[in-house]
């Protein structure tokens, strides 16, 4: 137990460690951005029809969710300095659900476009012009990347709540919990872009 | 330090902050109902910053953190914008 007390461990360079990686995804995420500005600038017209082609109640929905889930994750940390473990496990629950409900509207919002033929490389996308082209492969691309962060945000909030069953993550050792968090309001913090960005511009 | 690892974020600060990016989030849905032309996009893109500041500063813990966060933060913040505007000029005026 007294080995335990002496274990060496530094959150603030934890902190900084996650902080550093979330710089490289907004400059990644910035440079699509850069690539969105350029072409939306170009083909202005093209991009302002696809646009109305989205559902803005689906995009708003999918909004609420993440934002939602980022409170509870965030509240999950509350619970856990405040010693309660079975509210923390709650509200992270409740995070890994909202999260994979976002992923099924995506799914239904992506298989409504595949159905009408407009994916990329589709001939029919290709026929209306290279205005729609660019924006559903920015489209694509972007809200696929984002998906896949839902998806390792997901892996890394279980793993998270593995560790806090087994009382690895406890009131005063909740780094990493805050950790995961911070990757997830990440993600949550490109949606908040993405979605005005690609529903809201008609 | 010590002082700042005592400090608990309430749980009703979140539920708060959560109530204010919803409303924000339904009223940037239904300003762009309305057609304003360009200012439609730059109102999104406003309301947009103004959630992503809450975002970063409750969430994501900003305000309560070493201020050498912020910095970085928006160091990496100015260095997309000034990206962009680079970029857009050349478009613009090549």
């Amino acid at each position: 137990m007294s080995l335990k007390m002496e274990e060496h461990r530094d959150d603030l360079a934890s902190k900084t460690g996650m902080w550093l990686f979330l710089f490289t995804e907004m400059l990644l995420f910035g440079g699509l951005f850069v690539v969105y500005s350029v072409y939306r600038y170009i083909n202005a017209d093209a991009f302002h029809l696809a646009a109305q082609e989205l559902s803005v109640p689906v995009g708003t929905i999918n909004t609420i969710i993440l934002l939602i889930s980022s409170a509870t994750i965030a509240m999950s940390v509350t619970a856990i300095r405040k010693n309660n473990k079975k509210l923390s496990l709650l509200l992270l629950g409740f995070t890994i659900l909202l999260g994979l409900v976002f992923l099924g509207n995506k799914y239904f919002e992506w298989g409504h476009h595949i159905k009408e033929n407009i994916y990329p490389g589709s001939p029919v996308l290709a026929s209306r012009g290279q205005g729609d082209v660019l924006f559903y492969g920015l489209y694509y691309f972007m809200t696929g990347l984002h998906a896949l962060h839902i998806i390792i945000g997901l892996v890394f909030i279980g793993f998270i709540a593995r560790l806090i069953i087994k009382d690895r993550i406890v009131s005063d050792n909740y780094v990493l919990l805050e950790n995961s968090g911070l990757y997830w309001h990440l993600v949550d913090l490109i949606w908040i872009f993405l979605f005005p960005l690609f529903y809201l511009i008609t | 330090m010590e002082h700042e690892k005592d400090h608990i974020i309430p749980y009703r600060t979140f539920l708060y902050v959560l109530a204010g990016l919803i409303v924000l989030t339904l009223i940037s849905v239904t300003v762009t109902k309305i057609h304003l032309g360009t200012l439609t996009v730059f109102i999104a893109l406003l309301i947009a910053a103004v959630k992503s500041t809450f975002v970063l500063r409750i969430f994501m813990h900003l305000k309560f953190e070493n201020r050498m966060f912020t910095i970085m933060v928006i160091a990496v913040i100015l260095l997309i914008g000034v990206v962009i505007f680079i970029t857009l000029l050349d478009y613009l005026y090549r």
